[in-house]
């Protein structure tokens, strides 16, 4: 699977910070730098966040590749209101995508509203599986379909917002224009890195909806300007407060408040829950609003300000009076659908043979007692557990581990002036 | 073949330990291939004794063995012991205080589950010196 995080080579120094922060234990440092292991990221861009060299990043589209279509609809993310300080008219925001170079404006905050009130109804129902898990959110999708198996058939059957905004948009350009298909660039303007990934090879979609999806923080630049020029902008909104919510955690759980709805944000958080909810742990629970950032997408690494900053102003955006604007009409309710089973792709199996498996994991247990049980990471895996495994699996050797390094000296002494000073012992 | 094992001590004061076992067991597990359904029945039927030694008998000691045809788990205490095996394992029956009751445990469904879950169960107790828990999932 192909991922939207890179490194930077010339950046990385290969210090080990984002190997350890990997929730998925997906980075290796090997040769001074820090490789990902594509088939385990999940995109959750953690170790965006925490390289102190930037070297790590999370890479978008091109504006540039809107020239390649007749007719372009851009698509803004909820969270893109929340980067705007005292803004009162999304309009002004929704004219300055028009300014820049955009044919139409189709708000996902629009389609996600239309998703709270179906997922409403269908709780109403109560036709299906709980508790059901949201789709919203990539990385945490990516996630259950590798570390989670048992919870795939509770992932809700909808379309994420973005892609329901994109069928429905290029519908009504196609109609509108009569135009091809292959005319018309719908761009999405992403918070993340996930939903890059996740717009070129969405899961559990038969083809992408999605042509492109640029970096929020990029467009965000480029709007700045635009939005100073914008006066009396026409009426493009569409959508209410309650789409609008979705930009931050709680915010697609509050219209279904009537029901038993958990709100996580945060992937060690999420996490924790999943592995909860697996083991039927939580009982009597309808819904799951999972998001693998803090505090939910406004805390995407491709945002351009602070996360909570951005939570208060779409707060406020969504706090004052719950102006509900119609809902699109939505007679084609199978659209909403995904249409394919997301699969189990298993990250963590040792070995197809069960008895292989098992000898494996002995020699892993084995190697883990005989390790110094530091984590101290500088042998370029996650942890010593991790160093473990990657032995036994053939991806790294023993002495690998600067302890076991050492022992392998000949030394007259205690060989105590081989290690790092942290290490030292007295 | 010998079978892959863990052991586990669990800590008769900490609340918040409990089900670490069960945690650790089921990674293990998920890397050995092991269909997801079993792994649930493991994690259901470990995470309840965990908690009745937690709750009921101040700790103990858990063991799992996971062989080619079969997970075997056994869990061991030397708490108060069961008076009447018989009403501990029917649905509803709990000797839980209200303090616990409170915490939302002492429904009564701890051993019924493990037993439903497991494909045997065996529990040896003597009174005032403690209680073994085996229970076994086919492979
Ligand atoms: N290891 C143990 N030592 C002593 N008594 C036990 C032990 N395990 C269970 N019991 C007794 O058996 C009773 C029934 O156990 P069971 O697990 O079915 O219910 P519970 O623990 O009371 O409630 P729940 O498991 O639903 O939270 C307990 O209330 C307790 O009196
Ligand atoms: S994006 Fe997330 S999963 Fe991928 S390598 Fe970085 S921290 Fe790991
Ligand atoms: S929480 Fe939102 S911004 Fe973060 S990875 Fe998920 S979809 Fe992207
Ligand atoms: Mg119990």
């Amino acid at each position: 699977m192909p991922i939207s995080v890179r490194l930077d080579k010339e950046k990385c120094k290969g210090c080990t910070r984002c190997v350890k922060q990997c929730p998925t234990e997906a980075i290796r440092v090997r040769f001074g730098l820090a490789k990902i292991l594509e088939d385990r990221c999940i995109d959750c861009a953690q170790c965006v966040r925490v390289c102190p060299q930037h070297a790590k990043r999370a890479v978008a589209d091109s504006l540039d590749d809107i020239k390649k279509f007749r007719h372009t609809i851009v698509l803004p993310a909820p969270s893109l209101y929340g980067q705007f300080n005292a803004l009162d008219d999304v309009n002004i925001v929704l004219q300055a995508l028009l300014d820049l170079g955009f044919d139409e404006v189709f708000e996902v905050a629009a389609a996600a509203e239309l998703l709270s009130d179906l997922t409403l109804r269908e709780l109403d129902e109560s036709s299906f599986e709980k508790p059901v898990i949201s789709s919203a959110c990539p990385a945490v999708v990516r996630l259950i379909s590798q570390r989670f198996p048992n919870l795939i058939p509770h992932i809700s059957e909808h379309i994420a917002p973005v892609e329901l905004a994109a069928k429905l948009a290029r519908e009504r350009a196609r109609a509108a224009t009569g135009l091809d298909d292959r005319d018309i660039g719908v761009f999405f303007i992403s918070p993340c890195p996930a939903k890059v990934t996740e717009a070129h090879y969405p899961l559990g979609l038969k083809e992408p909806v999605i042509d492109g999806a640029l970096s929020m923080a990029e467009v965000y630049k480029l709007l700045l300007p635009l939005m100073k020029r914008v006066k009396n902008p026409p009426k493009l909104r569409t959508a209410g407060f309650t789409g609008v919510g979705w930009a931050s955690a709680g915010g697609e759980a509050r219209p279904l408040r009537k029901y038993n709805v958990i709100s996580c944000d945060g992937l060690e958080n999420v996490i924790r829950l999943l592995d909860a909810i697996e083991d039927k742990f939580l009982p009597d629970v309808d819904y799951l609003e999972l998001l693998a950032c803090e505090p939910g997408c406004v805390g995407g690494c491709l945002t351009a300000v602070n996360p909570f900053a951005a939570r208060a102003r779409i707060m406020r955006l969504s706090g004052a009076a719950d102006i509900k604007l119609k809902p699109l009409d939505i007679d084609d309710v199978y659209k909403v659908w995904r249409g394919e089973r997301i699969r189990h792709t298993p990250t963590t199996i040792l070995d197809e043979d069960f008895r292989k498996a098992i000898e494996k994991l002995k020699r892993i247990e084995d190697l883990n007692e005989s390790l110094p049980g530091l984590d101290c990471g500088s042998c370029g895996s996650p942890g010593c557990h991790a160093l473990a495994q990657d032995v036994v699996m053939g991806y790294a050797e023993e002495t690998d581990c600067i302890f076991n390094a050492r022992a392998q000296m000949e030394d007259g002494g205690d060989g105590q002036h081989y290690l790092p000073p942290p290490f030292r012992r007295r | 073949m010998e079978p892959f094992k863990l052991e586990f001590a669990i800590d008769g004061e900490d609340f918040h330990s409990a089900g670490e076992a069960s945690s650790e067991t089921k990674k293990a597990l998920k890397k050995l291939g092991i269909p997801a359904d079993t792994i649930r029945r493991v994690s259901i039927c470990m995470y309840e004794g965990e908690m009745n030694m937690v709750l009921h008998a101040n700790g103990g000691a858990v063991t799992v063995e996971v062989g080619e045809d079969a997970i075997a788990i056994a869990l061991a205490d030397s708490g108060p012991g069961i008076p009447d095996i018989g009403a501990a394992l029917s649905e509803g029956f709990s000797t839980a205080t209200n303090e616990i009751r409170e915490l939302g445990f002492g429904a009564g469904m701890g051993l019924p589950n493990m037993k439903k879950y497991c494909d045997e169960m065996d529990i040896q107790t003597e009174l005032g010196v403690g209680t073994t828990v085996t229970m076994k999932i086919n492979l």
